[in-house]
């Protein structure tokens, strides 16, 4: 069924890395402009829904500065990977998030996305929830639990047909007709949950691995037939923020991309935005010098341990993964798992559970490399060859080489 | 003649009771349904507690390296996430029989005491605080008398406010009319505003809601502190079996003296904000808290439940290894509200029941090492105009029932309080007692929703303490040089035919994760979590939960409005997700898309 599609999404991401196009031309930029203009003259027209305050007031009234809200949003700017000139176009964008609703919903989760969210700085997690974004549905913030809460996502959801976007934490058990989970007094399965509030969504956000690919539950061997939010969701568009959880930093992204151009932003083909996950995690890893030097952690506490040598060998999989958290980091930027010294666990990645979470380097896990191609040592490998310049560690580039001449024996 | 109604409650039964279903109940982690029976006198008289999601977690663990499992375990629950983590990696520990060095136990606690105070301030402020505090109310309160009134309850708390400024709360309050002035009112939409169950006067609630939106800056301080050691929160990275990785955050003075910045601010707030609203609300909240009518067992007050508890105990305060090192919270049992007497906890007396829940028994209730689990699910009874209700003669939830020793025994911040208390802990009878003496309360009063609220709010005050003191110790450690943060083991000589177990607290209680290994593979992996023990179905004799007889005598206001339930169940600090994990591949529906797990490895 739908793991036919999984695969086939992941061979062409394989064959076809997402790098990312960062310059595309004035042209591009100057119609892009003033699309977004355009689009913001447009909501500006539109009444803050639910009566949120409006934040540029708040801005000025509430002593939050002026200067730091535009430091914010140049920097976010630059993560949407878009020209300076347009972080006067993102602040306006902030100030009318709370023209879009969002409508969030749980499935077969652990909450650990909406824990991210709760920690966003930029922008804070209070002025998400009471003046920004038009948050109409939140499980785990709700005040109204049982029938009231079900009305109240309901009326939502008739109300704002057509225009919200609907945020989806958790996969789908597809297993026994879905039965393995159910919500609401009817006992609604997931998967008739999430095709309902789906339905009138404008675009459909899933939010975290277990909505992207399925994620833990859907780890071998997928007890409950779990699934991501792309597999069920067809006929709208899509959009990808995987990662154990996701960055809080990339909600608040695609979100503010959306309200500023009215469309979803340029997505690779796993459906992730190319201005997240453009970038491998290597590539701007405050390790990677030690990396090129040939410096590594052989074992934990060691004394590459103790002078942040690079992590490849006790396992590190930035080489392979695609994510914008070395750049951004986590919790206001106070640390990341790479700064922590345990190396990168692949999980922005499909099916990373089975083929990169573990303590030792890829060549002693005795499993195959993500393309089918299988992995040598990093000495056999030739740490020459790793080190040379402009193709960091060649392993993903040398494997998708070989790929294509290797019969692949499926799943396994 | 059995009815639907269109209201909170869906059915009435032939004896003319009410059935009220809550589903869902949010606020909390994971998909819980409460369905309450009620009488003429809108009286709870039957509760049941079902989980109708679950994942298969431990399936996924068999098959794997050991070493791996703690990533995957932690992912059991996003919010007590790190416990999971530490949990699984110690149960491997103990397996392997490896100690782990002093900075790895002093790094572990401070990660794990950043998640329970995190977890215990996001708990109170925005998981349950708006059960006891009405927004709405809140804008018709004077912002002077607010700051009053703030004044008074830090007064009894011994600390200057918080707030004491009233502008502070004019603003605050302004920003809250704007937001409900009209029309929807997105989260805080459909809540039970205005019923007659909330007991605090206009001010009391605008100091409710001003500390709802300040701890949602705090908490991400906290979070701040996990992350330090952790690398990330949630689902931090930093354990591994034998000890901890992040060496450099430990060599670095200024990684450290941050971490107690944020334990200082943080603990400002716990001590300023957090204590004074709850004498606040265990003041305005006490009548219902002594109130012996609506209890299971006519002890304590409303909620009190099934007045049995029970503690692994936590956090090690030397490096004698694991079980032998003293505790900060020490372990034990006490039945029936009797804290005369504490019992040991022995692990083996712990078994898992499957009467009324969806899993194939084996006969007899199983030790977790040699748990199995065969799905069942029987479904729910449907009625023609779409409504389901349990099978409450039957199986009905994805959670197992746990028993000790044959008994259903509260698991959580209560538990570790009357525990520590009644076996005498120098400590904890310090900051219960001192909580008893400035509210005016009898002890008996910690037996109920409101208690169980209160034990949670001494037990982060006493972390916060203790925390400063390990953080100061860590300190201490590494300038004098000891950067030791591993113990080296050999795999391939004590992975081949061992098992452990991974045995201590949660924030919302008693966590155990168990393991076999069986040449370097994990043979089996059973975790029996906190809100299993508390929203687990009846047992095999039709013994009730916490969950369940803590509803149990409860008055409910209007039945449209089920506030007094989820006043109940929020005060346990659901974490439903965590309950169920459980399945085997055994079962034929699954088995179609079986793939042998050892082949990714």
């Amino acid at each position: 069924m739908s793991m036919d599609r999984q695969e086939s999404v992941k061979k062409l991401f394989t064959a076809q890395s997402a790098k990312v196009e960062t310059n595309k031309g004035d042209a591009y930029y100057d119609e892009l402009y003033d699309k977004c203009q355009n689009r913001l003259k447009e909501l500006e027209k539109l009444q803050p829904l639910n009566n949120r305050m409006d934040f540029r007031e708040s801005i000025e009234e509430e002593g939050i500065e002026r200067r730091d809200f535009l430091k914010w949003a140049s920097a976010t700017t630059a993560m949407l990977m878009l020209p300076a000139s347009f972080t006067p176009l993102v602040a306006q964008a902030a100030v009318l998030m709370n023209r879009v609703p969002v409508i969030w919903i749980e499935l077969q989760d652990c909450a650990g996305n909406s824990e991210a969210l709760l920690r966003s700085d930029g922008p804070q997690i209070d002025e998400i929830i009471l003046d920004i974004i038009s948050l109409e549905f939140h499980e785990t913030l709700q005040a109204a639990s049982g029938h009231q809460a079900e009305k109240q996502m309901d009326e939502a959801a008739e109300h704002f047909h057509g225009k919200y976007l609907l945020c989806v934490e958790g996969a789908i058990p597809m297993g026994m007709n879905g039965q393995y989970g159910t919500i609401g007094a009817k006992a609604e399965t997931f998967h008739d949950h999430l095709l309902r509030m789906s339905e009138g969504a404008a675009a459909v956000v899933a939010i975290g691995s277990c909505a992207t690919y399925g994620g833990i539950p859907a780890a071998a061997p997928n007890p409950t037939d779990a699934v991501g939010v792309m597999d069920v969701v067809k006929g709208k568009p899509v959009i990808n923020i995987p990662a154990c959880p996701a960055n809080p930093s990339n909600m608040v992204g695609v979100i503010l991309h959306y309200v500023l151009t009215g469309s979803i932003p340029e997505l690779d083909s796993l459906l992730r935005p190319k201005f997240a996950f453009g970038y491998r995690i290597h590539d701007n890893c405050e390790r990677r010098a030690h990396f090129d030097a040939g410096e590594y952690v052989e074992e934990w506490g060691d004394e590459g341990a103790k002078n942040n040598f690079c992590l490849y060998k006790v396992g590190c999989k930035g080489p392979m993964t695609f994510n914008n958290c070395s750049i951004i980091r986590y919790n206001e930027g106070v640390n990341w798992p790479i700064g922590v010294g345990r190396g990168c666990i692949g999980c922005s990645e499909p099916d990373f559970w089975d083929k990169y979470a573990y303590e030792r380097p890829m060549s002693d896990a005795n499993i195959k490399a993500p393309t089918g191609g299988v992995e040598k040592t990093v000495d056999e490998f030739g740490l020459g060859l790793l080190t040379a310049a402009g193709i960091g560690i060649g392993i993903h580039a040398a494997a998708s080489a070989i790929a294509g001449k290797r019969v692949d024996k499926g799943e396994s | 003649m059995e009815s639907v109604d269109s209201k909170g409650y869906h059915k009435t039964d032939r004896s003319g009771k009410k059935h009220i279903i809550v589903d869902p109940i949010t606020r909390i982690e994971g998909h819980l349904r409460i369905e309450a029976v009620i009488d003429k006198d809108n009286t709870i008289v039957d509760a049941f507690s079902s989980s109708t999601m679950f994942r298969g977690i431990e399936t996924i663990l068999k098959g794997r390296d050991p070493r791996d499992c703690g990533l995957m375990a932690m992912r059991i629950c996003g919010v007590c996430t790190g416990t999971h983590y530490q949990r699984s990696i110690e149960a491997v520990e103990d397996a392997f029989d490896i100690t782990i060095p002093k900075n790895a136990r002093l790094v572990r606690n401070l990660i794990q005491g950043a998640l329970y105070i995190h977890d215990h301030l996001v708990h109170f402020y925005h998981l349950h605080a708006l059960d006891f505090v009405d927004v709405v109310a809140a804008t018709k309160a004077d912002p002077y008398l607010t700051a009053v009134e703030a004044a008074k309850w830090g007064k009894v708390a011994g600390v200057a406010p918080y707030i004491s400024d009233p502008n502070e709360f004019k603003v605050i309050q302004e920003r809250i009319i704007k937001f409900v002035k009209e029309g929807r009112l997105g989260i805080f939409g459909n809540g039970y505003w205005g019923n007659d169950h909330y007991e605090l006067t206009p001010e009391q609630n605008l100091i409710g809601v001003a500390h709802y939106l300040k701890a949602l800056d705090i908490q991400r301080d906290m979070a701040k502190m996990q992350a330090i050691f952790g690398g990330k929160n949630p689902h931090p990275q930093s354990i591994v079996v034998g000890g901890v990785t992040c060496v450099q955050d430990i060599k670095n003075p200024a990684r450290i003296s941050l971490y107690q910045q944020l334990l200082k601010d943080s603990t400002d707030f716990v001590k300023r904000a957090y204590l004074p609203d709850i004498y606040m609300a265990g003041t305005m909240y006490a009548k219902e808290a002594t109130d012996t009518d609506a209890t299971y067992k006519g002890v304590g007050g409303t909620g009190g439940g099934i007045l049995s508890y029970m503690t692994y105990g936590d956090f090690r305060l030397d490096d004698t290894g694991f079980y032998n090192s003293a505790t900060l919270f020490p372990s034990g049992l006490v039945l029936d509200g009797d804290i005369s007497k504490v019992f040991e906890v022995e692990q083996e007396k712990i078994t898992e029941d499957v009467t009324h829940s969806w899993y194939e028994g084996t006969g007899a209730p199983e030790h977790p090492y040699e748990g199995t689990t065969i799905p069942k699910f029987t479904g729910l009874e449907k009625k023609e105009d779409g409504y389901s209700y349990l099978k409450t003669d039957e199986k009905y939830s994805w959670i197992k029932s746990p028993l000790y020793d044959g008994k259903k025994v509260e698991v959580g911040p209560l538990a570790r309080m009357v525990v520590g208390y009644a076996k005498g802990d120098k400590r904890i009878k310090k900051y219960v007692g001192n909580f008893l003496k400035r509210s005016g309360l009898p002890l008996t009063v910690l037996f109920s929703t409101v208690g169980r609220t209160a034990a949670r709010a001494i037990e982060t005050e006493l972390m916060c303490d203790a925390m400063k003191e390990w953080v100061g110790e860590l300190a201490k450690n590494a300038a004098m040089g000891d950067l030791s943060t591993w113990t080296e083991f050999d795999f391939d000589s004590v992975s081949v035919d061992t098992k452990g177990v991974g045995l201590a607290e949660a924030p919302r209680g008693s966590l155990g994760h168990w393991v076999k290994i069986k040449d370097g593979k994990v043979e089996n992996y059973q975790a029996v979590v906190p809100s299993t023990w508390n929203a687990g179905p009846r047992g095999p004799n039709g013994e009730m939960g916490a969950y369940e007889a803590s509803l149990i005598g409860t008055k409910v206001a209007n039945p449209e409005e089920p506030l007094e339930i989820i006043r109940t169940i929020h005060s346990f600090d659901p974490c439903i997700a965590c309950a169920v994990h459980v399945v085997d591949t055994k079962g034929k529906e699954l088995a179609v898309y079986k793939v042998d797990p050892t082949c990714a490895f």
